[in-house]
């Protein structure tokens, strides 16, 4: 019983990484290597708020969350704009930024394990009989809610059916009136929201340190091949089945295999059916 | 257009030595002889000379070798990115490979070092194409994620099986007989290495590499199957990179986690964006910049990988060209302001 | 009496909402230039793309020579003699003409059967390029085999793209409008170069819009809209047939209006 629970908590916070990067990437086709970078950051602006400037958690939280969207909106502003199309370049761009706000914050003073936050409620509660955190609770729940927020924001409101039209067809959607840039800087900038939301509520269950970063991007990628990239179902879905894997290894096999069923994940998910569970894109074929 | 105010424009013309030298005439003196050749003999002589002249100074002969070791890194990668269409984001994988491969053929099959070091070259080369070879069918941004994340896989699963050695890694291997030997073997295989690649661009092969790159639909309708040559590409990249992970090996007598680090993805691609894609010429100018700037900077820990990150960053943006097409172009025209 | 070199059955292919092929069968017999003609968006070049591997099809059977070509890669299909041209050419613009055969010179194909004219193994490789460039229609004397890509008129390229199919000696070529984007005295030479073509035993599909020219070479017309194969014969049978002129240039009422 405790498999499915921890599958559950496991799966939810897969998901969540994995949201924010599956957001940009189905949009604007911009993969953000930057993601896992933005995730820490997130972390570690809270943390500053919060210790070193003593700000009241609660506000520190949003500062952080708008402070790592407006990044998030900023790169693709400055930056990413200047090479939107050439696949190669915003590829490594985006990588080296991640890279450079990581390496960065690592020399900045994020090393060791003293940096944490704390978890929004202490305690735990038994639920069928397995002992569980609230904060990890919250993940699920709180995950639950950010991805019913964003389908209702991207199938309701008027930015989010832009955005949803971005993704189905960039060319129909620019003749429509569509910006696309700015389209592209609100998607990343919702992304980076995600991953920031993601950082706040998962980083309280363990310290804030820079391979996090590494760890977040090599899942969110996972999840996203797997579940097809772009595709929001197939990244929850993905998420679902990576998630019970992990934990069915972590109860036969021993706790250092987790990362070996991503890495097989991947593997098998090229081989077998390379666009993924619900991946919308063909390969290399379909074209004029 | 940068090149453009308002009323003028800039006009490049070839410099007049360039235009009687190009093609067969430049046999016909010895000036345009010079013109073509100078700058090729500059770099052959000056990598081969260069382990003499730094003798003084062993701290810089060191630096030399781990130049020559990215060197190879990059020249895969520009080969990859440039000729064959192929981002591959993960050279650590290589050197961490072919570093892996030839210490364990050396300490626990007791290959010397002169076996040990060609086989893990073939062999990684191999191993590194096979697990790429689910991507090759697919489209360019798998292949860079899936590249990407390989090397920090592979490290992490070393250290949680820890196998292989473990965080500790792989200790007492055969060292060079001396400084010389690793200096002038890597300096005169780099060299090979970029003039055989160079003549194979140049070649037939290379059209189909071209091919594969920019337009694949109609080297699929030639009846040649684009995997297969993206797998030739990735396998000659590898094991560029597996040899000088063999080496580095060597050099350091030890096979550890860190030969899967980010210095080994991101510097060839911050030598290859410098110094200039597409070149073959320019990645090996661009490690000439970069390591011993990277080694200068070691006091100051992961900065400086924060620092290429943002130097690629801005050549990547702003001058993507690189310095080498720069140079060349400088070299064999000239500009000036002309009245629209 | 032969049998047919290639069977298309009942294929079917929907891009999303779109049919964009709808059950579509016709049977090609060996040495015969078979013209496929339609309106924009009718489906042929959708046809081409599902015969030749590059599209998968939903339902239905593509038969080449006895073999169902289900699930084989373009390349592949291509190695088996099915070759094609583009509608829109991409050669290699900064190198000579005869440089662009060098590729399909090099697949296996080519190197089996020595490309076109060659007798079995193959010599060296820039020659049997200018070979074929010479056998194309380009003036061997002359410089232009050697003239850069980017330099050749529509008229020498299109030749290019034919040459491409050519060099793997192949037992059919589907031409995406060859015709498109020539001028007479470049179409006046393009016809008598697709009779040779057969003549010389190659089978043909020409996919095109300028249908007078067409219907000069070709025996029989297929004629296809919204996908779906309207109706199959003879030119004049085909011009005669009044859903053929509706497809072109709607109804009867329209043209009362008018």
């Amino acid at each position: 019983m405790d498999i499915l629970i921890y599958g559950i908590i496991n799966s939810a916070t897969l998901a969540l990484m994995a949201m924010g990067f599956t957001l940009v990437y189905g949009v604007s086709r911009l993969p953000n290597f930057a993601h896992g970078a933005l995730y820490v950051l997130a972390g570690y602006i809270c943390w500053l708020l919060l210790n070193e400037l003593g700000i009241p958690y609660i506000l520190a939280v949003f500062i952080a969350l708008a402070f790592v969207a407006a990044v998030g909106g900023a790169m693709y502003q400055f930056i990413l704009v200047r090479i939107r199309g050439m696949a190669i370049s915003e590829i490594i761009a985006s990588y080296a930024i991640g890279l450079a706000i990581l390496e960065g914050l690592r020399w900045g003073g994020l090393k060791g394990g003293t940096f944490t936050l704390a978890p929004f409620v202490e305690g735990s509660i038994e639920i069928l009989g397995v002992s569980v955190d609230w904060q990890r609770l919250l993940v699920v729940g709180l995950g639950t809610v950010l991805v019913g927020l964003l389908w209702i924001f991207v199938n309701q409101t008027r930015l989010g059916l832009a955005l949803k039209g971005m993704a189905q067809d960039e060319r129909a959607a620019l003749t429509l009136g569509i910006d696309s840039d700015r389209m592209a800087v609100a998607s990343m900038a919702l992304g980076s929201l995600s991953a920031a939301v993601a950082a706040l509520i998962i980083l309280p269950l363990g310290s804030i340190v820079v391979e996090a970063g590494y760890h977040v991007l090599i899942m969110a990628v996972a999840v996203c091949i797997v579940g097809g990239l772009g595709s929001w179902t197939g990244a929850l879905l993905a998420a679902f089945v990576i998630g019970f894997a992990q934990i069915l290894t972590v109860a036969y096999l021993g706790a250092h295999f987790q990362v070996v069923v991503a890495l097989l994940a991947i593997i098998a998910t090229l081989i077998l059916r390379p666009s993924g569970i619900f991946g919308r894109q063909k390969e290399l074929e379909e074209r004029v | 257009m940068a090149s453009e105010r308002d009323g003028i424009r800039k006009e490049r013309l070839d410099r007049g030595i360039k235009v009687r030298s190009d093609g067969v005439y430049c046999i016909s003196s010895w000036r345009e002889m010079a013109f073509l050749l100078s700058p090729r003999l500059l770099l052959i002589m000056g990598l081969l000379l260069m382990p003499l002249i730094l003798e003084p100074a062993p701290y810089w002969q060191k630096v030399l070798i781990i130049v020559c070791i990215y060197a190879f890194l990059a020249l895969g990668f520009d080969f990859l990115a440039h000729f064959v269409g192929l981002v591959s984001l993960g050279g650590a994988l290589y050197i961490g490979v072919g570093a892996y491969i030839s210490a364990l053929l050396n300490t626990e099959l007791g290959f010397p070092l002169w076996l040990s070091i060609p086989t893990a070259t073939v062999l990684g080369g191999l191993f590194c194409t096979l697990l790429l070879w689910p991507c090759l069918p697919l489209r360019g941004v798998y292949f860079a994620i899936v590249s990407l994340m390989f090397p920090l896989l592979a490290a992490r699963l070393i250290e949680a099986l820890d196998v292989f050695g473990g965080t500790d890694g792989i200790m007492g291997l055969d060292g060079f007989a001396n400084r010389w030997w690793e200096m002038y073997l890597l300096v005169s295989v780099l060299l090979i290495a970029l003039f055989a690649l160079r003549r194979l661009v140049n070649a037939d092969m290379g059209l189909i590499f071209r091919g594969v790159k920019d337009n694949d639909q109609a080297v699929k309708a030639s009846g040649i199957s684009i995997t297969f040559y993206k797998a030739v590409g990735v396998l000659i990249a590898s094991c560029l990179g597996c040899f000088g992970g063999a080496c580095l090996a060597h050099v350091y007598m030890w096979a550890g986690i860190s030969q899967f680090a980010m210095d080994f993805s991101i510097i060839p691609i911050a030598a290859t964006v410098v110094g200039g894609g597409g070149t073959l010429v320019g990645p090996l100018i661009g490690c000439l910049i970069l390591v011993p700037i990277s080694e200068l900077l070691r006091d100051f820990g992961t900065l400086r990988i924060a620092v290429y990150a943002l130097i690629l960053m801005g050549f990547i943006v702003f001058k993507s060209e690189g310095l080498m097409s720069f140079g060349a172009r400088k070299y064999n025209q000239f500009e000036h302001w002309v009245e629209i | 009496m032969a049998e047919p070199i290639l069977n298309v059955r009942d294929v079917n292919k929907a891009f999303g909402g779109v049919q964009a092929l709808a059950g579509v069968s016709f049977d090609l017999m060996p040495g015969d230039i078979l013209g496929v003609i339609g309106p924009n968006g009718s489906g042929k070049t959708t046809l081409v793309n599902a015969i030749t591997g590059f599209i998968k099809i939903d339902s239905g059977q593509v038969i080449y020579k006895g073999r169902d070509l289900k699930g084989l890669a373009p390349h592949k299909i291509a190695d088996l003699g099915l070759t094609r041209t583009f509608q829109v050419m991409r050669p290699y613009f900064s190198l000579p003409a005869y440089k662009n055969l060098i590729v399909p010179l090099f697949s296996p194909r080519a190197r089996r059967t020595g490309g076109w004219r060659g007798g079995g193994r193959m010599g060296s490789r820039d020659t049997v390029a200018v070979d074929i460039l010479e056998e194309i229609g380009f003036e061997r004397e002359s410089y232009v085999p050697y003239k850069n890509a980017s330099s050749l008129p529509t008229g020498y390229l299109k030749r290019l793209e034919l040459a491409r199919c050519l060099a793997l000696r192949p037992d059919i070529i589907i031409c995406d409008e060859v015709f498109s984007g020539l001028s007479m005295s470049e179409m006046a030479s393009m016809v008598p170069l697709m009779e040779k073509l057969q003549m010389e035993g190659v089978t043909l599909i020409m996919v095109e819009h300028r249908l007078r020219e067409l219907f000069r070479l070709a025996g029989r017309v297929l004629v296809m809209n919204f996908g779906a194969k309207i109706t199959e014969g003879t030119p004049d049978e085909v011009m005669a047939n009044p859903e053929v002129k509706e497809a072109y240039f709607g109804s009867e009422e329209v043209f009362s209006y008018v």
